[in-house]
């Protein structure tokens, strides 16, 4: 704690130090939720395709 | 995909970040002069190193597509100049906000280090439009690479324009007129280390991400979906 004290805002320009950090974990954190839209779309994708796989297979039976 | 791999990249990537803030926020002295607001340099000045370093990668990874003709190269130059410039914007952000703090300004025009920041951005911006600009896939590939390596030669000279230019306004880190203390340099080290391997994370999960998605198109096109 002591060390900490040391360390810690004065009181003059703080929130500028925390708009700095803040604007990178945001940046950060679109990166990452576009990431996980587009992970999502690939999901879809795949299910689709493993769905008319499944379809094409059944198609392939019945004709047999 | 190597996903293994990836979920222990991204684990020591948080701890290495944790570390780093901790030392950032209770560990590294308050700076004489500048006082709180000096904080900002280990985060804006690692992002800007490991950028302009991403880009220089994403050249020697252009030289590498260009000799070999494989595709993955192509792919690792893409990658790595597209996070390089989602680091050079959170660069030019954090900066403009340091520059507030400190000198009452967000931009300062007569500061080199700042204005070639932004060339070598905007420089770089121009690569995906290009790229996109070229239907034809290897042509797009090839194109690309050539203004990869043409840009990250620029890198590194402007680099040395910068440090020879006149003013000193802007801190130096690396090199002999470097003035940090021990503890200041340590925590910068650490924060540098934690930036690097958070590049190296988001490349290897947008590295996987395109390889999926290329498998899957590929599929698609063997099973006659497309």
């Amino acid at each position: 704690m002591i060390l900490a004290a040391a360390t810690l805002p004065d009181g003059a320009n703080d929130g500028y130090v925390a708009a700095a950090y803040i604007v990178f974990f945001v940046l950060v954190l679109v990166y990452v939720a576009i990431m996980a839209w587009r992970l999502t779309r690939v999901e879809r994708s795949v299910r689709d395709l493993h769905a008319r796989e499944r379809e094409q297979e059944r198609e392939e039976r019945e004709r047999v | 995909m190597r996903l293994p791999g990836l979920r222990a990249l991204s684990v020591t990537t948080a701890l290495a970040f944790g570390v780093s803030l901790s030392l950032v926020f209770f560990y590294a002295p308050i700076e004489a002069e500048e006082g709180f607001v000096q904080k900002i340099f280990y985060l804006h000045v690692p992002l800007a190193i490991v950028s302009l370093c991403g880009f220089v990668l994403g050249g020697l990874e252009a030289i590498a597509h260009l000799r070999t003709r494989e595709a993955k190269w192509d792919l690792r130059s893409y990658v790595a100049i597209h996070m390089s410039l989602i680091f050079g914007l959170a660069v030019l952000i954090t900066g403009s906000i340091w520059a507030r703090a400190s000198w009452g300004h967000w931009w300062v025009w007569d500061e080199p280090t700042l204005v070639s920041f932004l060339i070598v951005f905007l420089l770089y911006a121009t690569y995906q439009p290009l790229r996109f600009a070229i239907e034809d896939p290897e042509r797009q590939a090839r194109y690309a690479s050539v203004f990869a390596i043409t840009a990250a030669a620029f890198v590194p000279l402007n680099f040395i324009a910068v440090r020879l230019s006149a003013s000193y306004v802007h801190p130096r880190v690396l090199g002999g007129t470097s003035s940090l203390p021990s503890s200041m340099a340590f925590t910068f080290l650490v924060s540098l280390a934690a930036t690097a391997l958070l590049y190296a994370t988001l490349c290897s999960y947008e590295l996987a991400a395109k390889r999926t998605r290329i498998l899957l198109k590929s599929r698609s096109r063997i099973l006659g979906f497309q």
